[in-house]
């Protein structure tokens, strides 16, 4: 090493830290790195209550993000690569709450699988660490790196069930898929960065937005997109969806469907508000085409399901179907888009965590995933069957369940755009709603009006920690739909206004 | 003939095109796998060119991201090829077909 490289190396000084900003995802880390270690200290003896010590774990973070919400500043680390907002706060909050859910869901299910490994807990703080770093990554080099920290142990985790073959064939196409939506997003940032000259999405955004669309600059742009497109699963970006979510543990099914595609619409959106808001050109007419696709196949499609678990996984893919359809018109609205957004990430949160509960606590009794196993549920669990038939009528957008609010709210958004492309959005959001309505009604019929298939009415035996998780989402789910306010108030964040 | 950084883009993105396609048309799961990585080194060498040709050493230190990220993708992507191999011996991506609808 020559004497110049040596100084430089030596001048390097390191860029301060904000220890506060970056407290959620350290206090993460540490409960993860000890419930590892502590999994290798006891062994079988610490099985017992690793679930608690992970729930426990997952809530720890809420302290600093509710000291950061409550202290207010923006703050903005290694030249703007790691910013702490309202919207970051607002997401790393909802990650954290769906994902200790998602370990109330798992407690039983994992413990009495014939996969019982304490590493699921450990795999699945990380990648909820991802999730929360997504939520403030702001430079393509920060969301990549947490795209992969949450995508890799999901890999892991959906085929967690390894002696099965439908496990693995759920872990290999998630993973196959994923990996490809990654090299094709990281193609896409390669090209950004060749206009741009800088990974940060704010010096991307005012190099993208100038002057005229080159091809170069649609198709990083494009790609990029489409990365997160595979995350969300929006058609035809969709097709390992329902295989990975029917193989994988049902708990990790609900953590891919709400947690992972959550994270993917975080990301969307700061591509979309921070880094290439100018090129409403390309991702506006791209969107809409995605949004149109995605409601109207995941709706066609899931009426002719079967298997519950497959016909949530299509009925996923509309929801976030609608969801594109808001990204579409961001260039027209701005941040009331990315209000109506986060407004229905909350609520599906809520109401898809719920569902799969339900469907988790049938499956303890039931063993079928069959659609049919749902006759009669009222006449032996009328509990779960009453909040199942929220979750669907919330799901269905039907009032006063807290659907009906998130779906109005992406309705109202297309309107206001005042475009052809937001008005043929609108049409097709409420075609799609009454089109859904059709098997959630289904299922619900089933439940209510169908005689038990095999007669058998003995109760379902609840464990304590799912009528935990039913309870919460059922209470989160109608008391935010008969009070709205409570959400738009906490959904009120803007990206435009901070500038990235 | 002078070769210039517009080579080595357009050499990239050939790569990555290979890649794509051997990913979408082969049914090895492991040369699925290899086509993989051929797309993320186009990536790479997409991101050194660029780097070079701004004279900004942002771009090269992407590549050290990329690359350890790879390694780790190799590592549970080859632990799942296993755990498949193990009960199916010599499966293709054709044969992991139960799932379906």
């Amino acid at each position: 090493m020559d004497t110049s490289a040596l100084l430089t190396v030596l001048a390097f000084e390191r860029p301060p830290i904000d220890w506060h900003a970056v407290a959620p995802e350290l206090t993460l880390l540490a409960v993860g790195a000890l419930l590892t270690i502590l999994d290798v200290v006891l062994l079988e003896r610490g099985r017992k209550f690793m679930a608690a010590a992970a729930g426990l774990g997952l809530l720890l973070p809420l302290i600093p993000i509710l000291t950061l919400a409550v202290d207010g500043t923006n703050r903005s680390m290694f030249g703007g690569a790691f910013v702490v907002d309202e919207f970051a706060l607002l997401m790393k909050a909802l990650f954290l709450v769906s994902g200790y859910i998602v370990v109330l869901l798992s407690t039983n299910y994992i413990a009495e699988g014939d996969f019982w490994e304490s590493e699921y807990y450990g795999l699945l703080i990380s990648s909820l660490m991802g999730m929360v770093l997504m939520a403030s990554a702001r430079d393509l080099v920060t969301i990549f790196v947490a795209l992969e920290l949450l995508s890799i142990p999901a890999y892991l985790l959906a085929g967690w069930r390894k002696r099965s073959l439908e496990g693995n064939e759920a872990g290999m196409k998630y993973f196959l898929m994923g990996v490809f939506a990654s090299a094709i997003m990281l193609y896409g940032m390669s090209l950004l960065y060749g206009v741009a000259g800088d990974t940060r999405l704010a010096e991307i955004g005012e190099a993208v937005g100038r002057g005229d669309s080159l091809p170069i600059v649609t198709l990083g742009v494009v790609f990029t997109l489409i990365g997160f497109a595979f995350k969300v699963s929006a058609v035809p970006f969709h097709t390992w969806a329902p295989d990975t979510y029917q193989g994988a543990p049902t708990p990790i099914t609900a953590f891919l469907a709400v947690a992972s595609k959550t994270a993917g619409f975080v990301a969307l959106l700061q591509l979309v508000y921070v880094g290439f808001y100018g090129r409403d050109d390309v991702y506006g007419p791209m969107f809409w085409v995605l949004a149109l696709l995605t409601m109207t196949v995941g709706n066609l499609i899931a009426l002719r399901q079967t298997n519950i678990v497959r016909l949530f996984a299509y009925s996923g893919v509309a929801q976030a179907g609608y969801m594109l359809a808001a990204l579409a018109v961001a260039g027209e609205v701005g941040d009331t888009a990315l209000q109506a957004i986060s407004t229905y990430l909350v609520f599906y949160a809520a109401m898809n965590l719920g569902a799969f509960a339900v469907i988790i606590a049938v499956a303890r009794k039931t063993r079928s995933g069959h659609t049919q196993s749902y006759g009669g549920l009222f006449e032996y669990a009328p509990g779960l069957a009453v909040s199942m038939g929220v979750f669907l009528f919330s799901l269905a957008g039907i009032p006063p369940f807290g659907g009906w609010y998130a779906k109005l709210a992406v309705f109202k958004v297309t309107v206001e755009a005042d475009t052809w492309i937001g008005y043929s959005l609108a049409i097709a959001v409420a075609v799609n709603s009454v089109i859904a309505l059709y098997y959630y009604a289904n299922i619900a019929r089933q439940m209510f009006m169908n005689p038990v298939p095999d007669g058998d009415t003995t109760p379902i035996k609840v464990p304590f920690s799912l009528a935990a998780a039913v309870a919460i989402t059922v209470i989160a789910t109608v008391g935010l739909g008969v009070l709205p306010n409570l959400v738009a108030e906490i959904t009120e964040v803007s990206l435009l206004a901070a500038g990235g | 003939m002078e070769v210039t950084g517009t080579w080595y883009l357009v050499l990239a993105a050939m790569l990555f095109t290979i890649g794509a396609v051997g990913l979408l048309i082969r049914r090895n799961p492991l040369v699925m796998f290899m086509c993989v990585e051929l797309m993320l080194n186009a990536v790479n060498l997409t991101f050194v060119t660029f780097a070079r040709m701004l004279d900004d050493v942002g771009g090269q230190s992407v590549v050290f991201f990329v690359l350890v990220i790879a390694a780790v993708e190799v590592v549970v992507g080859l632990a799942i090829i296993v755990a498949i191999m193990r009960r199916r011996p010599g499966a293709t991506a054709d044969d992991i077909a139960l799932l379906k609808g």
